[in-house]
């Protein structure tokens, strides 16, 4: 049974997931819908690894959803960088690096939800109906974050690359 | 019979029993020693409502104003806004020439010399930087052919993506939802509906103090024979709370939770229809599932009210033979609006009460012609209700216009108000139009407002009555002609349509805001395919029969309607009293207006998707889960923010403050607090207090209301142009930069602060007693408009 082996790779994707989103929302603190939905995307994924913990569990895998913050960063390193985003926030390049990083994180959603498939032919040929609801919901979500990420691009990039 | 009716707003009852017609009343006010040589039909400019009446006119002034007895919307009732507003028209400060700016201060010029400056401008930006370095910010209170006229002059001429409305602020959630629930915008319901409703429920909308002529015809169903129950859900003890059978005190931040609930108790309480689902909805499994955990118990703690509370609403909710919702800025202006609006929608849908008498939905506007921002497209969406991802529909527009498609911006969702400040903060958007609309003092963070909107990179064009806190910094300012001064159409929450018209010149140099941008279109000379005029039309009624060619086969076609038939007699509703009678909705894949958006995140649908949901276009269930707001309270800042308005002052008070009655009535801003939280701060009424928020602090006297503990009020009408030393007082100073992520409508009620003592009382607060501010113990004067505030009003 190597079901365990893909359970950490979703675990994993699920974690770099919550430090993009947490990185992404702090550099872009000046776009303000994009600083406030990358928490709530943050606090998804820490729900779906608290999801896949008792799951993890069964098959030996350690899921600690602490390692998925649910809020951005409040530390004081955060708050000098919170200000050098609000004080960049000003010129017109954040623009391009917005688009760039959202399309970094939609690369880390497509990762995720890709996991989640393989993960979900697993649970089925292994008749494992609770691990496979677990991953049926999880999965889910994954798409509707990497679907906010087409439309914010889709909304950011025509202004930064004509102006 | 003589009232004041700034100490009764509302004016005589007319009580009704269910299914009776509403009587005639009808309401008078004429300048003292007025002998009017001529009456001019109108409708209510400073809200919603829509409530018809004629102006008087002698020796080419306004000098006063009866209600339109025939008129299906008010029957000739007028409340305290229309019945003194007009007033304003003649204020000595009302601008009279183009303004430009040379250095810290604006010189008059000629109006060749204004519209030389704009024109060259944006033929430099076009030329050097493209369509995307112009930006359109309108209103909701010009007319029809006046927005109609911007959109193609925007869309197809400039062929920017940057036009919006403020009507962000105040109806774009009410339009969201219903494209998310309906497949396409459209009022589902009608006024008339409260005459045959069992049950009518509020949520977030102070129906008195936003529509006081709806509220008396509420009144008049309350105080006559078989009353119907009235559900309110506001944090405040307004005066309808004060009627209500049922009155949910929710805290700032959880209308989700609590509509969440209520789906909760009625799904599970079998008070489905389930005929009317299975033949009329999609989506009902999700949405069961979504709101299974969802218990009275759950939400009890969310919104700090008892559970028992949220059941006994859920019960008269779900009990009610016909039920009618109506909904406004307490959920519009709050975390996770459209989700919330959406759940009323669903309410109605699965309760299958939509489309017949006394049941539906209206999903209210705060603005006059708000409606008309989304028939035209002045609100960034695509003209007739179109969906700018159907290539069809933009094919179809590009047709009408005479333009090539691509012209037409349709690559994304059309730039929201909030997105623009953004591209002018980042130096990528330089040319922002403003017109009758004052967003220094009306959106959120005013000091970030403030900041960008005075940057040197910005060429700031504002269009307007008087000398607005926005026109005080402008590069241009154009005067601009108001109501009875130039004439158009407009629709309001119900979809009657009013023709207003022009009844006296406008005041030295002013014109109206289509002759305006008329004038820009020639002056730019915008050209179709063949090289003709982009802009076909010289005057008002040659484009409202353009835009009736534009919407002629969708949804809110206009049909047969003219401005022949709009004289005399009544305002005429598009598309019948209600528009889903049949159970049928502009729903299909190739009909609708939007594939729809995920409520949490706003994330599209792609059409795909959508064909799979939805391919016989039915209503569709959508529901969300709830999340908590952002900046929640904490021991530093205790208190929810909620701001809004009250029934004298309309938006940033430019005219309202110019009607004696009216700023005599709320002359100042005030700070509402229950009297527990303000015996916590050691205050009491009148007090002198001040508010704090991350973002920056406003002061003014306290006022201890009916408000529920853990929230503090604070009117946002009031900036710091008629304030002697130029201070800020504007609720703005408070509010936080964040937005619906569906239908980008600004939180304006959200956002923690702090209370704190400046100076004791001496008298109480500058604040109606009349209304949702009446203090929980009457203290000071109540309010009165005394002699110059006598109306007559004729009753059957």
């Amino acid at each position: 049974m190597k079901l365990g082996l893909v359970i950490r790779e979703v675990r994993d994707a699920e974690q770099t997931l919550a430090q993009q989103l947490n990185a992404l929302g702090e550099r872009h603190k000046a776009d303000h819908d994009v600083f406030h939905l990358t928490e709530t995307l943050q606090r998804i994924a820490h729900a779906n690894l608290e999801r896949l913990e008792p799951h993890g569990e069964r098959y030996g895998v350690d899921v600690d959803p602490a390692d998925a913050p649910t809020e951005h960063g409040s530390g004081l390193l955060e708050k000098a960088r919170e200000k050098s985003a609000e004080l960049i926030g000003r010129r017109p390049e954040p623009g391009l690096l917005l688009v760039r990083d959202l399309r970094t994180l939609h690369l880390l959603y497509a990762e995720a939800s890709i996991d989640y498939v393989i993960l979900g032919q697993g649970a089925q040929a292994a008749r494992d109906r609770h691990l496979l609801d677990a991953v049926s919901h999880c999965h889910a979500q994954t798409l509707r974050g990497m679907k906010w990420t087409v439309t914010r691009i889709k909304t950011a990039a025509p202004q930064v690359l004509t102006s | 019979m003589k009232v004041d009716r700034i100490a009764d707003p509302w004016g005589p009852a007319t009580p009704v029993g269910p299914g009776e017609p509403w009587p005639e009343r009808v309401d008078a006010f004429l300048a003292r020693g007025a002998a009017p040589e001529r009456w001019v039909q109108t409708a209510s400019l400073l809200h919603s409502d829509g409530d018809a009446y004629d102006v008087a006119v002698a020796h080419g002034r306004l000098v006063g104003v009866r209600g339109r007895g025939a008129d299906r919307v008010n029957r000739g009732r007028l409340g305290p806004k229309d019945l003194f507003g007009w007033q304003a028209n003649h204020s000595a400060d009302r601008l009279t020439r183009p303004l430009v700016r040379r250095g810290d201060r604006l010189a008059e010029v000629s109006w060749d010399e204004a519209m030389g400056l704009v024109v060259d401008r944006s033929r430099e930006l076009l030329r050097e930087k493209g369509p995307g370095s112009i930006g359109f910010y309108t209103t909701g209170q010009l007319f029809l052919e006046e927005y109609y006229t911007l959109a193609v002059i925007a869309r197809a001429g400039i062929g920017t993506n940057h036009l919006d409305g403020n009507t962000r602020l105040c109806t774009a959630t009410a339009g969201e939802a219903l494209k998310q629930s309906f497949g396409c915008d459209g009022q589902p319901s009608s006024y008339d509906d409260v005459h045959h409703a069992d049950v009518i429920a509020l949520f977030g909308h102070n129906v008195a103090e936003t529509q006081p002529v709806l509220w008396r015809r509420i009144l008049d169903r309350l105080e006559g024979p078989e009353p119907p129950r009235l559900v309110v859900v506001d944090p405040r003890l307004t005066v309808p709370a004060r009627h209500a059978a049922v009155h949910v005190p929710l805290t700032v931040g959880s209308n989700l939770a609590f509509m969440n609930a209520v789906l909760h108790e009625v799904i599970a309480n079998g008070w489905v229809d389930r005929e009317y689902v299975r033949e009329h909805a999609v989506g009902f499994d999700e949405l069961a599932e979504q709101v299974a955990p969802c218990t009275p118990e759950w939400a009890a703690e969310i919104c700090q009210v008892d559970a028992s509370l949220i059941r006994e609403a859920a019960r008269v909710l779900g009990t009610a033979e016909r039920l009618l919702c109506t909904v406004l800025q307490g959920f519009y202006q709050a975390h996770q609006a459209t989700a919330a609006a959406c759940q009323v929608n669903n309410l109605v849908i699965v309760r299958g009460m939509l489309g017949l008498p006394g049941c539906g939905v209206l999903q209210m506007n705060g603005q006059p012609t708000a409606q008309n921002t989304r028939e035209t497209g002045a609100n960034g969406d695509l003209p007739g209700f179109r969906n700018w991802a159907n290539p069809a529909h933009v094919e179809d527009l590009a047709r009408i216009w005479n333009v090539d498609p691509s012209q037409i911006p349709h690559y994304g969702p059309p730039t929201h108000v909030m997105e623009m400040v953004r591209y002018m903060e980042q130096g990528v958007l330089p040319f922002w139009w403003v017109s009758g609309t004052n967003p220094l003092v009306s959106l959120p963070e005013a000091d970030r407002i403030r900041s960008i909107c005075s940057s040197e990179d910005v060429f700031l064009v504002v269009q307007d009555l008087f000398l607005t806190e926005t026109a005080a910094i402008a590069d241009v300012v154009l005067p601009a002609a108001t109501q009875m001064e130039k004439t158009g159409t407009f629709t309001n929450a119900d979809r009657t349509v009013h023709l207003s018209e022009k009844a006296i010149d406008p005041p030295g140099q002013a014109r109206s805001d289509l002759d305006i941008w008329l004038d820009y279109a020639r002056r730019m000379d915008f050209r179709d395919k063949d090289g003709d005029p982009l802009v076909t039309w010289n005057e008002a009624e040659a484009a409202f029969e353009a835009f009736k060619r534009c919407v002629a086969d969708r949804p809110c076609s206009y049909g047969d309607i003219t401005y022949e038939k709009l004289r005399g007699g009544s305002g005429i509703q598009w598309g019948g009293e209600r528009l889903y009678a049949d159970g049928r909705f502009f729903a299909t894949p190739d009909e609708c207006e939007t594939y729809g958006r995920d409520l949490l995140t706003g994330a599209e649908l792609e059409p795909t998707e959508y064909r799979a949901l939805n391919p016989d276009g039915k209503a569709i269930l959508k529901a969300c889960e709830y999340v908590p707001p952002q900046e929640p309270p904490d021991e530093a800042r205790p208190l929810r923010l909620n701001t809004g308005r009250t029934l004298f002052h309309f938006h940033t008070r430019t005219k309202t403050a110019r009607a004696p009655q009216l700023q005599a009535a709320a002359p100042e801003v005030w700070v509402e607090l229950s009297a527990a939280d303000a015996q916590g701060l050691g205050l009491v009424e009148g007090d002198l207090a001040e508010v704090r928020a991350p973002r920056g602090r406003i002061q003014g006297k306290v006022r201890i209301s009916g408000i529920r503990q853990g929230v503090v009020f604070v009117p946002f009408h009031y900036g710091w142009w008629d304030r002697p030393d130029g201070t800020s007082r504007s609720a703005n100073e408070l509010t936080i930069t964040d937005w619906d992520p569906v239908s980008k409508q600004p939180l304006l009620k959200a956002g923690a602060v702090a209370v704190v003592k400046i100076a004791d009382a001496d008298g109480g607060a500058p604040a109606p007693t009349n209304t949702g501010s009446a203090p929980v113990e009457p203290s000071g004067p109540s309010t009165r408009g005394g002699e110059d505030a006598m109306v007559e009003s004729r009753l059957p």
